[in-house]
Order: C-alpha cells, then structure tokens, then sequence
C-alpha cells in the first residue's frame, strides 16, 4: 500500500516524528451488544485470508493501566474528570505502543472503539466539549468509522442474553439518571446516540443499522473497507461463528 | 491561552500552592506552614503531588518499567492530580478549609512542556482546577538547587533525572539539563500565573517569616478557625 499521510485531529504527538504510515486504521463505533467484535471476528477474518495483517484495539487494553482501571471502576472511587483522563491515558499508551508501530509496519488496525466513544461517554456525563476535544486532539484521525447504531430495545435483549445483566457504568448508573437500573440503561444509552448523533455531522461516520443480520452488516463493511484497500467485493461465503449464528 | 472550561469558585476555602526547582526547599516551607497553621488552631488540608491511590500502582508500574512517554507521563499525572482535585481539594474548599499544595498544575505544565508534549493542550487539560490564591514560587539559582540535591550523590530516579529524554546517559548530567529546563519554564510561567516569588537562598526561617507574613496579609485567618466542638 502506499504510504498515507495519517494526520492528528489537532495536535500532533511529541513521541511521533514522522507521522506517514503504510497501513489503514479503521475504527467500530457502538454500545456493547451492538455487536462490534462478532463484526470484526469476521473482518479478520476476511482480511488475513486476503494476506492483510491485522491488529486490534480496544479500550482498556493498554499494558499501562487497563489492569488498574478496570480496579477502580469495581469501586465507587472514580470521579468524572479522572475517569476521563484515566481512559485517556490507557487510549494513548496504545496508540504509541501499539497503534502506530502497527500501522508504520503496515498492518490493517481494527478498533473496538476508538476515541468517539470516549468523547461520547464524556459528554454525555456532563464534559466541557472543548476540553473533551482538546483531550483527544493528538489522536490519529481514522481511515473510516463505522457507528453501530441499535435501538435501546434491542441493546436490551442483547445483553440479557449475554451476560443477564446489565454493566453497571454502561447503565450510567453514576450519573443518577434513575435508581431503576433498566430505565437507566436506556436513558444513559439514549444519551450516548444523541452525542453520537452530533459527532456524526461533524466527523462523517458511516452509520451502520446493526438491527440488521450478521451477514448482511459484514457485507457492507467488506464493501467499504474492500474498496479502500482495493479488494474487490466478490460475492464471498461469510461464515458466521456458530454460537452467533442464530440470531 | 484561551481558559476552556472556568472552574466555579463557588467555596470559601483558600488554596495555597508552593512550586519551585527540586531541591528549592518548598516542602520544608510548606510543611512549616502547616505546623503553623494547625497549631494556631486553623482548618487545614495538605496534599502533594502524585499521590493519588487510585492511580500510584500505574504510575509506578509506568517508571518502573519505562512504559511512559511524554504523552502518556502527562496524562497519568492528569489523572492523578484530577483524582485529588475532586475527591480533596475541591470538597475541602467548599468546605471552608484552607488547602496546602506541595506542587499544583504548574509542576506538570513545566515538566510536560520540557518533554516536548504542546504546551497549549497541557494548559487545557488542567483547565477543570482552579487556580491557587497564592502561589509560592521558592526561586533560587540553578547551582545552588544543583548543589543542594548532587551533594549527596543520591541515587537520581529514571524520570526525575530526565533520563527518558535520551540527552545523556549520565543520570547527573541528564538531571542538571534536565532541570536547567525547568527552570526556563517557571521563569516563563511568572509573571503569567502571578507567582509570589520567594527567594530560597536565604535562611529556612527567614523565608518561613515573610511567607507567614504574605499570608496573613492575603488571607483573613480568624475565618478559618477550627469551630469548636459542641
């Protein structure tokens, strides 16, 4: 692939000298349960039978701090601007150690979720827009995101049958919005599409119905990341995971 | 500078912060000040800088094994310094109490900027906290500071000699360089933050007298009095 200019959404990174890579990044955006790793399972999949090599991120991933993060959030310790600056710093330390070493070598990096969510989950928490984007302004802009979007009902359904609960900060239950973990669920989750919805006219996702079936989202992603890596969008065989498979 | 987000300063407490060079001798000063303060009987909170729990197993984990770069040191030390900020500092204020900083947000903006991380996105990440109503800057020449930390020959740390920056590997000289830069910084910082400049070279207790004495000429004690218990 040729090399690509990868700018930053504002601020350039001290650590990053000359910021031209020979890979793609692409970023999911989207709840839990909206299905983003069974999406990028596929992906993978798809490009490492094409020779691309592939690598992943996520959040809480970071060598750094995930183990120490994920302490604090089994406590009620964390407050709203250290919770921020604590996923910031977990985003970053991959990105430097990881993300970009991945895409100078020219791997094809796939995110499970990438800075608009943290943004999105910032806001909607009560962050000032402007400090949350001077936040992440040395982040590297993506070749593409794809916003899962769900409707709450089915985010619902989803992860009852995953988990048969619902995760405590994915309820925003820190912010008060209701003693009633199911309303506050959907309240919080409806407020994180609003700030995705707003980010949308600003940063051009490509929103993605996750309602739809498993192998009709895959075919549409292959589509679009396919033309930007110029494979072309045969009619292939998605073989879906058996234990996804009947949805 | 454009301030992003202005903190309310919807408390009464007071916040005073010392900075200054390591080796300045800022926490011996603030230090006495909180003897001072607690023995006259005021309400009184000490905090120093990277101390928060929540986050010391990162950091240290982070030094220890040289994780950090200029990016991630930055926005660890944020983490911690928000940690306390919302769980102290801010409640303590709106408290009523009057609240010792050894070190504030000028420590991680003249450190990160030497780092070569942008100085305009350091200063708005810190743009949530408030800032001190006094802020001692405890000035003394570079050698002296030098002098004062070098003599003993200590074991220098990775990133309190500057070490990650790659410029020697001479942890003495790396330190030297290192806070020869920090010093440029606070010089810079001054007059833009309206540091209250006390001059460390003089006798502990003759720089401890005019910072009692700037005090009580900037803050009205008697309305930090513990209150009795009933």
């Amino acid at each position: 692939m040729p090399l690509k200019d990868k700018p930053f959404f504002g601020r350039s990174l001290p650590e990053v000298r000359d910021p031209k890579f020979a890979g793609r990044l692409f970023a999911i955006e989207g709840a839990d349960g909206s299905g983003r790793s069974t999406q990028i399972g596929l992906l993978s999949q798809w490009l490492e039978a094409n020779g691309y090599a592939v690598k992943h991120m996520g959040l809480r991933r970071s060598n750094l701090v995930s183990e120490e993060l994920e302490e604090a959030k089994q406590g009620n310790v964390l407050t709203n601007t250290t919770m921020s600056l604590f996923y910031a710093t977990d985003f970053f330390d991959q990105l430097i150690h990881e993300i970009i070493p991945a895409l100078r070598a020219g791997f094809i990096v796939l995110a499970d979720r990438y800075i608009y969510t943290l943004m999105a989950r910032d806001l909607a928490r009560g962050a000032d827009r402007v400090w949350t984007r001077n936040l992440y302004s040395p982040a590297i802009i993506p070749d593409a995101v794809f916003y899962f979007r769900v409707s709450a009902a089915q985010l619902v359904d989803r992860n009852f049958q995953k988990n048969s609960t619902l995760d405590y900060w994915e309820s925003g239950m820190d912010l008060g919005l209701s003693r009633d973990m199911f309303s506050s669920f959907v309240k919080f989750q409806r407020m994180l599409q609003l700030e995705f919805q707003k980010m949308q006219k600003e940063f051009g996702f490509d929103i993605i119905n996750a309602n739809l079936r498993i192998d009709t989202i895959q075919r549409e992603l292959r589509k679009k990341i396919g033309a930007q890596l110029g494979i072309g969008a045969a009619a292939q065989v998605i073989a879906l995971p058996p234990a996804e498979s009947g949805r | 500078m454009a301030s992003v987000v202005s903190p309310k300063r919807n408390y009464t407490g007071k916040l005073i912060a010392v900075e200054g060079l390591d080796g300045s001798g800022k926490s011996t000063q603030i230090y006495l000040v909180k003897r001072w303060l607690e023995l006259e009987g005021y309400r009184v909170f000490f905090t120093e800088w990277n101390s928060s729990i929540l986050v010391k197993k990162s950091t240290s984990k982070g030094k220890k094994r040289q994780l950090l770069t200029p990016t991630t040191f930055s926005l660890i030390h944020a983490t911690d310094f928000a940690d306390r900020y919302e769980r102290q500092i801010l409640p303590l204020l709106r408290a009523g109490y009057i609240v010792l900083a050894d070190r504030y947000i000028f420590t991680a903006l003249a450190r990160d900027a030497v780092r070569g991380v942008d100085r305009d996105w350091v200063e708005q990440l810190y743009d949530f906290a408030v800032h001190p109503d006094i802020t001692f800057y405890f000035r003394v020449p570079l050698e002296v500071s030098l002098k004062r930390i070098l003599e003993g020959r200590p074991a220098l740390k990775y990133h309190e000699a500057g070490l990650d920056m790659g410029w020697t590997s001479d942890p003495y000289e790396s330190f030297r360089m290192f806070q020869g830069k920090v010093f440029e910084q606070y010089e810079s910082m001054r007059e833009r933050f309206g540091f209250t400049v006390v001059d460390a070279s003089e006798e502990i207790h003759v720089q401890q007298a005019k910072v009692r004495d700037l005090i009580r000429g900037k803050i009205d004690l008697p309305a930090y009095r513990r209150r009795p218990c009933r």
